[in-house]
């Protein structure tokens, strides 16, 4: 997987600059975690599905190959065809044998899928001549700008109603009475506009939330409905999905699907949730005549067995986004990576590997949020701090910051040493204090490199002339204060 | 208060941040745990090593809690004004060492006996009363690790009620991350003063006379930038309110 997380530092400035991103963001802040809280604060048994649906996901990965492969008889039973790709290469390649000659009159329609976006799918299907659309409103508005999903739900996230219209008003061949500002309106365009991809399509590409082991299904959840059409309308209907995704039987399903919508967007339900079973049968209305599911590895079951093996319960709900301070500050595009916030901290490494994406882990205050609010219980600080560790095993961290760990870890070790160094640190510090209100208060307002990243944006409280354990010392308070 | 020579004693775990910024905070405790009627004695110590354990240095790590576990194991309790460094100690102190390992048992011993301030005065010490006349409306921002690890959320608050002059106000998302982070606020600045500047957002909203919190990381981080902001809004460790002792910036400072 290609990523641009090297650039993490350069890639939030510019975020925070992006006065666009930061609205969407605002509001974001605002508004996901009390939808989240409300619906889950008035239902008591939240917690405890959520703890069903942690041991559900864990067992599964615990059984995974016995469950694909009980998947795969299953789908073949039901007329279908499991396909099996190792890489990202592999996975396109596949996808593209099942999509034939490209044709002019009949395009790809796909719905929104993230695995399709780690293997690079669109590009990959361009390149052999297909034209691909994206139908969920979100990433066709992101398809036709060109760009990246900064959000695993939102994808058009940091794009505002203003620009959409001018990015339809530019790609958009429709004859208008107005410029379009109303999202209504751009909306009713979107739609007119790819009604007609949806009818003339010989393909349909969609992801998967999940995979039915006892049933051979894939379990479609969307809010536009944009999946079901792109699932029975094209003759050929792919699946494209990730092998963790597969759980056992369908009564987990309803206990996944219980967690999901409510950590997602704060609702009991998605407004669709389809189960899709093969392709048309006889005296079926709707349906493909062709049923195919890719099963992409890409990196998965080297997971399997290790300390991130955890990460696989994901079921990409973004309450780990939505809630994390540092995707809300910066939002997705910042993270360089097809996969953003915590949940993508954790992935983006073991997919694109430590080396260029060493600061994902570390971008984390490991406030300990998304683990609070994950519906299936993965202890996302523990698995950053996991790959912090790695990062150090590997020696790919700064060896100015190794040393000055080594250094600490010394020094702590010997309380006099400790004290003796720190009071010299504390003074220098202190030299450069100014007074503030009060005079009992000193603030320091410059600091030199590496510490002037602080008083970049804040003032530092003066260190003490004394630190506490001198004082203790000195006033003889080795047996308490008697006061 | 029980007979001296019966009195359970504490031992002070005072944190660096404490230790070098904050030395009122620490007798703040200390006041705040004799009159709860424990004996308490300060350790020689240095850092807990949760700045190695989280920039994954683990062996730097073990040897720093090796350093703690050795001074501090022979006391009845251990307790520190941090929901950071107490959780470091609780929750994460055991997993640097081996199960079936005697520094694993040694670890786990002194876990048990580790508390954050305000849930040892709550939960431990069964605080009922305490002697402080500070007044002002006051808004609490719940530190993360203690929060999260520790379970910190009710204990300041019902210590806060006890103190007749205090009105609490709470903020918009009490438990949202004000950005410090350890090193991520030195590593990451820029994105550490972004998520600071929505804590502020929410503290001003409350129209509190004080921001509170239990940590000495994020009352560093908040004060450092509302003090940059030039914003009127003060901030106190717990602690300090609780003994009431929120005038006195600086016992060092006294020349």
């Amino acid at each position: 997987m290609r990523t641009t997380s090297e650039q993490f530092p350069k890639l939030t400035v510019d975020a925070l600059a992006d006065k666009t991103l930061q609205r969407s963001l605002d509001g974001m802040r605002r508004v996901m975690p009390s939808i989240r809280h409300a619906a889950t604060a008035d239902c008591p048994e939240f917690a405890g599905w959520c703890d069903q649906a942690a041991n559900i996901r864990a067992n599964t990965l615990k059984n995974l190959s016995a469950y694909l492969e009980q998947f795969e008889a299953a789908v073949i039973a039901a007329g279908g065809k499991v396909h099996w790709a190792e890489t990202a290469a592999e996975a396109c390649e596949i996808v593209s044998g099942l999509c034939g000659e490209p044709n002019k009159d009949a395009g790809i329609i796909k719905s929104k899928s993230m695995v399709t976006e780690e293997i690079g799918l669109n590009a990959a299907l361009e390149g052999t001549g297909h034209s691909v659309t994206e139908t969920d409103l979100g990433e066709y508005i992101i398809q036709l700008r060109d760009e990246t999903p900064s959000h695993i739900l939102a994808p058009a996230l940091h794009v505002s109603l203003e620009e959409v219209g001018k990015t339809f008003e530019t790609h958009h061949e429709v004859k208008r009475a107005a410029p379009l500002t109303e999202a209504d309106d751009m909306l009713a365009e979107a739609r007119e506009v790819l009604r007609e991809k949806f009818l003339s399509a010989e393909v349909g590409i969609t992801g998967a939330n999940f995979l039915v082991a006892e049933t051979g299904g894939a379990v479609i959840v969307t809010n536009e409905g944009n999946a079901d059409l792109t699932m029975t309308l094209p003759d050929t209907h792919i699946v494209v999905t990730g092998i963790e995704k597969v759980v056992p039987t369908l009564d987990d399903v309803s206990m996944l699907l219980r967690v999901l919508a409510r950590s997602a967007i704060g609702e009991r339900l998605s407004n669709y949730t389809t189960f899709i079973h093969g392709p048309k049968q006889a005296g079926e209305v709707a349906g493909p005549k062709s049923f195919h599911v890719v099963l992409v590895d890409n990196g998965r079951s080297k997971l399997i067995g290790s300390e991130f093996e955890d990460i696989l319960r994901c079921i990409r709900c973004s309450a780990c986004l939505n809630h994390c301070p540092v995707y809300t500050a910066v939002g997705g595009h910042a993270y360089g990576s097809v996969y953003s916030g915590p949940m993508g901290s954790v992935f983006t490494p073991a997919f694109a590997g430590l080396g260029t994406t060493l600061h994902l882990p570390q971008a984390s205050t490991l406030c300990g949020r998304c683990a609070t609010v994950c519906p299936v219980r993965i202890p996302i600080p523990d698995l950053l701090r996991r790959w912090r560790r790695q990062a150090v095993d590997q020696s790919l961290t700064g060896s100015g910051e190794r040393r000055g760990l080594n250094i600490w870890a010394r020094i702590s070790r010997r309380p006099v040493l400790y004290g003796w160094l720190t009071s010299i640190g504390s003074r220098m510090i202190r030299s450069l204090s100014v007074p503030g209100a009060s005079s009992a208060e000193r603030w320091v307002k410059w600091l030199p490199f590496p510490l002037s990243a602080w008083t970049k944006h804040r003032d530092l409280p003066a260190p003490a002339r004394k630190s506490f354990q001198r004082q203790w010392r000195e006033r003889g308070f080795k047996k308490g204060t008697g006061r | 208060m029980t007979e001296a020579g019966s009195q359970q004693t504490v031992a002070l775990f005072a944190t660096c941040l404490v230790d070098l910024y904050r030395p009122e905070v620490g007798f703040a405790t200390v006041r705040l745990i004799e009159r709860a009627g424990y004996a308490v004695t300060v350790p020689e110590q240095g850092c807990c090593g949760q700045p190695n354990f989280n920039s994954g240095d683990q062996a730097g790590a073990r040897l720093m809690a090796l350093a703690i576990m050795k001074r501090f194991s022979d006391h009845d309790y251990v307790v520190t004004p941090s929901g950071s460094c107490a959780a470091m100690i609780r929750c994460h102190y055991p997993e640097l060492f081996e199960p079936g390992s005697e520094e694993r048992t040694a670890a786990e011993a002194l876990a048990a006996k580790t508390w954050e301030l305000t849930s040892f005065l709550h939960d431990v010490a069964c605080v009922e009363d305490l002697d402080s006349r500070v007044a002002g409306t006051v808004t609490y921002h719940d530190a993360c690790s203690g929060l999260r690890e520790l379970g910190v959320q009710q204990q300041p608050r019902a210590l806060l009620a006890l103190l007749p002059g205090i009105e609490l106000r709470e903020m918009p998302d009490a438990e949202a991350c004000c950005g410090f982070g350890g090193l991520f606020c030195i590593k990451y600045p820029d994105v550490s003063s972004r998520i600071a500047t929505s804590k502020l957002e929410s503290i001003v909203a409350s129209g509190a006379d004080y921001v509170v919190t239990g940590d000495v990381g994020c009352l560093m981080q908040m004060a450092g930038k509302l003090h940059r902001e030039g914003s009127p809004v003060k901030v106190r460790h717990i602690a300090e309110l609780l003994a009431g002792e929120v005038q006195k910036v600086s016992d060092a400072d006294d020349q």
